[in-house]
């Protein structure tokens, strides 16, 4: 079987989002790739890299540039007569352009997966992630997303895969990106760090979240997170947001800190190898999944915690 | 204009799904449903745009099982001014839904379609790229906020690193995000008027789409269950813990 993976990055580098993805795409056949961008000749030779990778098809055009769906979708749709499989990290880039590509070609989409038990059947949660599905694919070719802590990261070195630029790009005409206001950051990204402090409503409002989180966070070289509620109560921006319709997290540690643990935040982290609680309340459900417990009034236990590490 | 607001009928929110002991799937029977609450903030967002003068006539639609009415009758309630149950007992997939969608707008011809970025039941986050693709229109995902000018919509987007603002021309796909409102709650007096509200009852067979599903699943299971762990007594056994991690 022949696999295509589409390459997440910004046309000046790859996200580690995608070798998870190849090692998923590995299981299925040969791995080919996908960059698909303007002025992104350097990620396809990053991806080039890749141990396993078979070859990578290299799109250039200004068309791609933000990858808009409209764009994308049409010349993936294309790269499938050549294809059996089409894989997609489950980011929102690759949540917004794989059912375009399904749709194109006119077969199901798998959301999400955990885990590829055979040439067509795969798991995936449903329910945010109270229920493991196992399903079967009849059709023809496969558009799947892949859930990134599921699956290992592929070694990002040892391969030498040929690049091969192809056309067939152009612009729907009907849709245009304006601008992006993203979050620099020196801190580890959400979905790769090794530890996670996260922070929930009872933080009050953005200055103590900043004054209580950031501190601890500072001291172990961890990412940030929140609950639902703290993003919703203007705490920390949406990209902070760690659940079924956020992030999903797999840390080494995960420290939550004044989340009370709804279903939905649950979701979103309870991969993590070691969880860590602190919150006031004894009987919250963060408790039940969590290894270490601390009941404790977090503005006092936080920063005797931070300043004892 | 038009705006056409797909809705599903899901398990409540607040419920917490338990899978059945055949592993066939999750069990449904007398518990409480409600309208996914991402298609809930849809129907909120067109109620605005139609408030705003930019709207004339919001048009609910559901695929789903007969009882899909009563989330029919709560967008109705809400605001929307008509409804149309697509009729069908089964599973209908993403792919299926975007077809009767794609059939109902040729219809209709909306120049927005509003709908939840995914159902908190399958969380596939599919149906309204799918929509967009077969009806070849751009699509808006996960938005945070909408603003309809003339002919385009600019949708600002929540993306992995923040936000993300693109301009699409109309008829444009639109998917909703947590952000975008707080849905109101339907008075007294609404729900009782959207009792008087029109509502259609069709089935897929009126547009000729075959919901076959093309994906079987063989078998639904609990996740593995995580154990509590312990709780320590203060924050210097805490310290002790997390030193013991390697991680300070």
């Amino acid at each position: 079987m022949n696999t295509l993976v589409w390459v997440e990055h910004d046309n000046n580098e790859m996200k580690d989002a995608t070798l998870s993805v190849v090692t998923a795409a590995a299981k299925l056949g040969d791995v080919h790739l996908l960059v698909a961008g303007a002025g992104c000749a350097g990620v396809a030779d990053q991806a080039a890299k890749i141990a396993g990778v078979g070859k990578v098809h290299l799109a250039d055009d200004a068309a791609l540039e933000h990858a808009l769906a409209e764009n994308v979708a049409p010349l993936i749709a294309g790269l499938m007569a050549s294809h059996d499989a089409v894989l997609f990290p489950a980011t929102t880039t690759g949540k917004n352009i794989a059912p375009r590509v399904a749709a194109l070609l006119d077969v199901m989409q798998i959301s999400d997966i955990l885990s590829v038990e055979g040439g067509k059947t795969f798991t995936r949660p449903i329910y945010a992630g109270n229920a493991i599905a196992t399903v079967e694919s009849s059709d023809p070719k496969l558009v799947i997303t892949v859930r990134g802590t599921a699956f290992d990261k592929a070694a990002a070195e040892g391969g030498s895969a040929a690049v091969e630029a192809i056309g067939g790009a152009s612009d729907a005409g009907t849709s245009s990106f304006v601008s992006a206001e993203i979050a620099e950051s020196e801190r580890p990204e959400l979905t790769s760090a090794k530890v996670i402090v996260s922070g929930g409503r009872a933080l009050k409002d953005a200055e103590t979240f900043e004054a209580t989180i950031t501190p601890l966070a500072d001291k172990l070289g961890a990412g940030i997170g929140a609950s639902r509620a703290a993003v919703d109560a203007g705490y920390v921006p949406n990209d902070y947001q760690v659940g079924q319709t956020g992030k999903i997290v797999a840390p080494e540690v995960y420290i939550a800190i004044g989340i009370s643990g709804a279903i939905q935040h649950l979701a979103g982290m309870k991969d993590s190898k070691t969880i860590i609680a602190i919150n006031k309340d004894e009987d919250a459900p963060i408790f039940q999944v969590a290894d270490i417990g601390l009941v404790a009034d977090l503005f006092k236990a936080v920063p005797e915690l931070t300043e004892k590490l | 204009m038009k705006i056409l607001v797909p809705v599903k009928r899901v398990i409540d929110y607040n419920v917490k799904p338990r899978v059945k002991a055949d592993g066939t799937g999750v069990d449904l029977a007398n518990v409480k449903m409600s309208m996914n609450p991402f298609d809930e903030i849809a129907v909120e967002e067109a109620i605005r745009i139609k408030e705003a003068g930019k709207a004339e006539e919001i048009i609910a639609v559901s695929v789903g099982p007969a009882k899909a009415q009563e989330t029919l009758r709560t967008a109705l309630a809400m605001g929307a001014d008509r409804a149309i149950l697509v009729e069908s007992d089964d599973e209908v997939e993403p792919l299926a839904v975007a077809k009767i969608l794609k059939a109902i707008a040729d219809e209709e011809q909306p120049q927005l379609i509003m709908l939840g970025k995914q159902s908190i039941s399958d969380d596939s986050n599919q149906t309204g790229q799918m929509l967009a693709a077969l009806m070849d229109r751009p699509q808006g995902t996960f938005a945070n906020t909408i603003e309809v000018d003339g002919d385009s919509v600019t949708v600002k987007r929540e993306v992995d690193g923040g936000l993300e603002t693109v301009k699409l021309s109309l008829p444009a796909i639109v998917t909703t995000d947590l952000r975008l409102n707080e849905p109101r709650y339907a008075s007294l007096p609404n729900i009782m008027k959207a009792k008087k509200k029109p509502l259609d009852t069709k089935t897929p067979g009126d547009y000729g789409v075959d919901t076959a599903p093309r994906l079987t699943t063989t078998n639904v299971a609990e996740p593995p269950v995580r154990q509590a762990g312990e709780k320590v007594e203060d924050v210097d056994a805490l310290v002790a813990k997390i030193k013991a991690l390697g991680i300070a």
